[in-house]
């Protein structure tokens, strides 16, 4: 409870998950918020003018931009979320089985990470929508495939460095079951390495997936989604380039806040980190282990 | 250091293998018959059973499973990637010239990426906390989260159309790199930069420093024996980066039109032409991996201590 | 003579606003052994660090500082820098993070001496030979070319003192230079800063928590405790009759352990 008071304490960490949290409420209602159907096309109001009836202007089908941000934050954030979800928790177990069993079991995850991490994330996604075919649940499930390998190689140095601590040794020792330190004594302080790790991909995760979309591998038209709103919008760009602002703005918000959590989860979390020098109100760096995962 | 490249070496043939196996199999696992999928990409208009048999035959798709691979594999290492289906052409005829001009993106893109990180990493450590080391920081940290394909978007619009000084888009010419490299360049220097200032600070506060001043040494003498420490980072940042941007190009090939292995790679995604795809695939993760044990390689050159605790 | 003098030294932190060092004043005469002692946390390294400057840029200090009459509170760090090595030269507790881990340890050597002195690469190698042999270092040239991680602490922490016999500083700081050591090596090096006391004119300010090695080495102790001087005197007054009581308690526990080691030893005799 003290991380969660210490992320509280921190304003701009506390803003961002605010923010964050009211726009995956928005996408989530966003069937009773949108004011009007984001499929909706109408011809007479191409490329208009932004007005009090659709406040941030029509696209070159005449439907309602607005609309259309706020069904967007469904594939552009919700469905990002729930892969990285999924794929933190297939990293979490097999990391944790790496980390906890070691022996053989730990080879064999690692070479399989080792061989995983050998490909890039853009590579891997084109060869399986290349064989699945372009839409949003290809690349989620290229993406969930990849990242695990990742997130297991993460966890797993976290968990190598509790297991060696003396009261796991103590619960080892009088014969707890593997369940039951792995349960009580491993995963809440591992919880917080897995907790940054994750934070800290989401915003790269965003890009890279708005991204494909952009290139056409991603949703379907005419699906509303924000890298896709792009994608429409660069057709018309020398012409129309104010098309290009919504989505665009949206997508630096939304990484920028996401970015800020995650470091103030991460002193939140190590409050060591917290250095006098980090008082101005900046972020401390990140590990460079966090920033080789950015890049990636 | 012999040992140590030796095994770095070592260690890098199985993966090389498990990715090249991984490719095939990929690839393999594609719902639509590969005999098919020629002859639909050949165009043929009335695909009979007699047809795909010969095709098979022709191909050597009836062989078992592990011979196709192995055969395939010795192939690639000649370089022969089999016929596009799509158009008549050898892959390695499409799939060569492109991934060098890939490539010619990607090292320019790295050595910009290195030059302002370490400059700003450095400007930002040794001012840390004052005016300027704040706006770059916040700057940069800004500049992460902006998709690169809507900063491409933005550079086309400003340079090439309202100021008209860049082309908007190919590859002809000196010219023609400037946006395509800033698009790709300034995320990454975001990153980077940041791993440079924490790794000059953490340098700055060392015992060495003190006692270096403590003796009378120059603030030029200490500043240079920061640099050289932090230096490390910034070489194997600089080898890191390269497969990265490699495996990343598409999306600003994508926007500039650049004629490299993204741009071949998506038109061979939706016209379904699998060589391609499959040579695309292997190249970028071999160059990917290779890049890696370089990047390791001189890493540990630059460590004194693996340097002569190996050897 | 006179040789240091530090008057009303005061040392806070510009962010948290806490006082480090308070008001402290000390004399130190040319060729003597002050010892500094007192608990991790006391202000005893930030006290020294205050006189050569070299505190992290959020540490603010008054008072004034002279060497040889100089005030150095007055200085530029330009002119400071020309004190440092030359005139204050200070040893530090680890040698193993002391030396550019990237670089052989004669780099560092040569850069010292070449900011200090006009002398050729041949003559600084031969006087660093000369000092490290007399510190008891063999292969001296060898060890010049290794890096600092292929040496062991107490080799390092005798190379930095040889580097003090060439550079001839007026004061000489040592922060707990044999705290990071081994008995042997500890022995090692308090020898050789002994001999430095009686082959060199320089002053020594020693830094420890170690009250034997204080003893043996110190002509006078300086007690503090939470950045405050509680009592100062010759080493032997101090020792037999300490007046603050602090100084009491810690020659005390210091006693009791012995003490008891004693103790213990006289009982595996007897068994």
């Amino acid at each position: 409870m003290k991380v969660v008071k210490n992320l509280y304490r921190d304003k701009l960490g506390r803003a961002s998950f605010i923010f964050i949290l009211l726009v995956m409420l928005l996408g989530v209602f966003a069937p009773f918020i949108a004011p009007h159907d984001p499929l909706a096309v109408d011809m007479k109001l191409r490329y208009a003018a932004p007005s009090w009836e659709y406040l941030l202007g029509n696209d070159h089908l005449g439907r309602d931009i607005l609309s259309r941000m706020l069904y967007g934050i469904r594939p552009s954030i919700l469905w990002v979320f729930v892969a990285l979800i999924l794929s933190v928790c297939i990293g979490a177990i097999m990391g944790f089985i790496a980390g906890y069993f070691r022996g053989n079991v730990d080879a064999i995850v690692m070479r399989i990470c080792d061989v995983m991490l050998s490909f890039p994330i853009y590579v891997i996604t084109i060869a399986i929508v290349a064989i699945l075919g372009p839409g949003l649940g290809n690349i989620l499930i290229a993406f969930i495939l990849m990242k695990w390998a990742w997130f297991a190689r993460i966890i797993r140095t976290s968990v190598m460095q509790y297991v060696e601590l003396d009261y796991v040794k103590y619960a080892r020792a009088i014969g707890r079951s593997h369940i039951h330190i792995i349960a009580r004594h491993i995963l809440p302080v591992t919880f917080s390495d897995i907790a940054v790790t994750a934070s800290s991909s989401m915003g790269s995760m965003i890009l890279q997936i708005s991204g494909l979309s952009f290139l056409g591998l991603g949703i379907k038209a005419p699906n509303p989604e924000w890298g896709m709103m792009l994608s429409e919008a660069r057709e018309v760009m020398f012409t129309r380039p104010e098309l290009m602002i919504a989505p665009g703005v949206a997508i630096v918000i939304v990484v920028l806040a996401f970015n800020f959590l995650s470091d103030s989860l991460q002193v939140a979390l190590n409050p060591q980190l917290r250095k006098p020098k980090n008082r101005s109100g900046l972020k401390p760096f990140k590990t460079v282990l966090n920033e080789k995962e950015v890049a990636k | 250091m012999g040992v140590f490249i030796v095994k770095r070496i070592l260690i890098t043939v199985p993966i090389l293998l498990a990715v090249s196996f991984l490719t095939f199999v990929l690839i393999s696992f594609s719902p639509m018959e590969p005999a098919e999928a020629i002859l639909r990409a050949q165009e043929v208009p009335v695909i009979t059973d007699e047809l795909i048999e010969q095709t098979n035959e022709k191909l050597g798709l009836n062989k078992p499973f592990i011979i196709q691979y192995i055969d395939w594999l010795m192939d690639c290492l000649q370089l022969d990637f089999g016929d596009s289906y799509v158009k008549n052409e050898s892959v390695w005829q499409l799939v060569g010239p492109s991934f060098f001009n890939t490539l010619k993106l990607t090292v320019v893109s790295s050595l910009v990426i290195i030059l302002f990180s370490v400059l700003l990493g450095v400007i930002c450590a040794l001012q840390e906390g004052k005016i300027i080391d704040r706006i770059l920081r916040t700057v940069l940290f800004v500049l992460t989260a902006v998709p690169t394909y809507w900063l491409g978007a933005i550079l086309i619009l400003f340079f090439s159309v309202k100021l008209d000084l860049l082309p908007t888009s190919g590859m002809s010419g000196m010219k023609s790199y400037i946006l395509p490299v800033i698009a790709t360049s300034l995320g990454y220097i975001g990153i980077y930069f940041r791993t440079i200032r924490s790794a000059m600070l953490n340098n700055l506060n060392e015992d060495y420093v003190i006692y270096g001043r403590s003796s009378g040494l120059s603030e030029k003498k200490i500043t240079m024996h920061i640099l050289r420490n932090s230096l490390q980072v910034s070489i194997s940042i600089f080898c890191m980066s390269i497969p990265i941007i490699l495996g990343g190009t598409v999306v600003v090939e994508n926007v500039f039109a650049w004629p490299g292995i993204g741009s071949l790679s998506i038109e061979a995604i939706l016209s379904r032409d699998f060589p391609v795809i499959q040579a695309y695939v292997l190249i970028v993760a071999v160059a990917f991996v290779i890049f890696n044990m370089i990047s390791d390689i001189l890493n540990a050159a630059l460590n004194p201590r693996i340097r002569n605790d190996n050897s | 003579m006179k040789i240091l003098e530090v008057k009303n030294l005061n040392v806070w932190d510009i962010h948290t606003g806490r006082i480090i060092v308070h008001n402290t004043s000390f004399k130190l005469e040319e060729g003597r052994c002050l010892a500094i002692v007192g608990e991790s946390g006391s202000g005893k390294s930030v006290t020294c660090r205050a006189i050569m400057k070299l505190n992290k840029r959020s540490l603010q200090q008054t008072g004034e500082i002279f060497l040889k009459n100089e005030g150095l509170h007055q200085l530029s760090e330009r002119q400071m820098r020309r004190k440092r090595g030359k005139h204050l030269y200070m040893i530090l507790q680890n040698g193993m993070t002391a030396f550019d881990p990237s670089c052989v340890i004669k780099v560092h050597l040569q850069e010292t001496l070449q900011t200090h002195f006009d002398w050729k690469e041949k003559e600084i190698e031969q006087k660093m030979i000369q000092a490290m042999e007399s510190v008891n270092l063999k292969n001296a040239k060898e060890l010049m070319h290794k890096y600092p991680h292929q040496l062991s602490g107490g080799m390092l922490q005798r190379i930095m003192i040889a580097l003090a016999l060439v550079l001839e500083p007026d004061v000489l700081i040592a922060d707990e230079p044999t705290t990071a050591l081994d008995t042997i090596s500890q022995y090692e090096v308090v020898e050789q800063l002994m001999k430095i006391r009686q082959n060199m004119k320089s002053a020594i300010i020693f830094i420890s928590h170690d009250l034997g090695i204080v003893q043996k080495i110190a002509d006078e102790v300086l007690v503090m405790k939470d950045g405050e001087v509680v009592e100062q005197d010759d080493t032997q007054t101090i020792f037999v009759n300490p007046q603050h009581e602090y100084t009491k308690y810690l020659i005390n526990t210091r006693r009791a352990l012995s003490d008891n080691f004693k103790n213990v030893m006289r009982e595996s005799l007897y068994c």
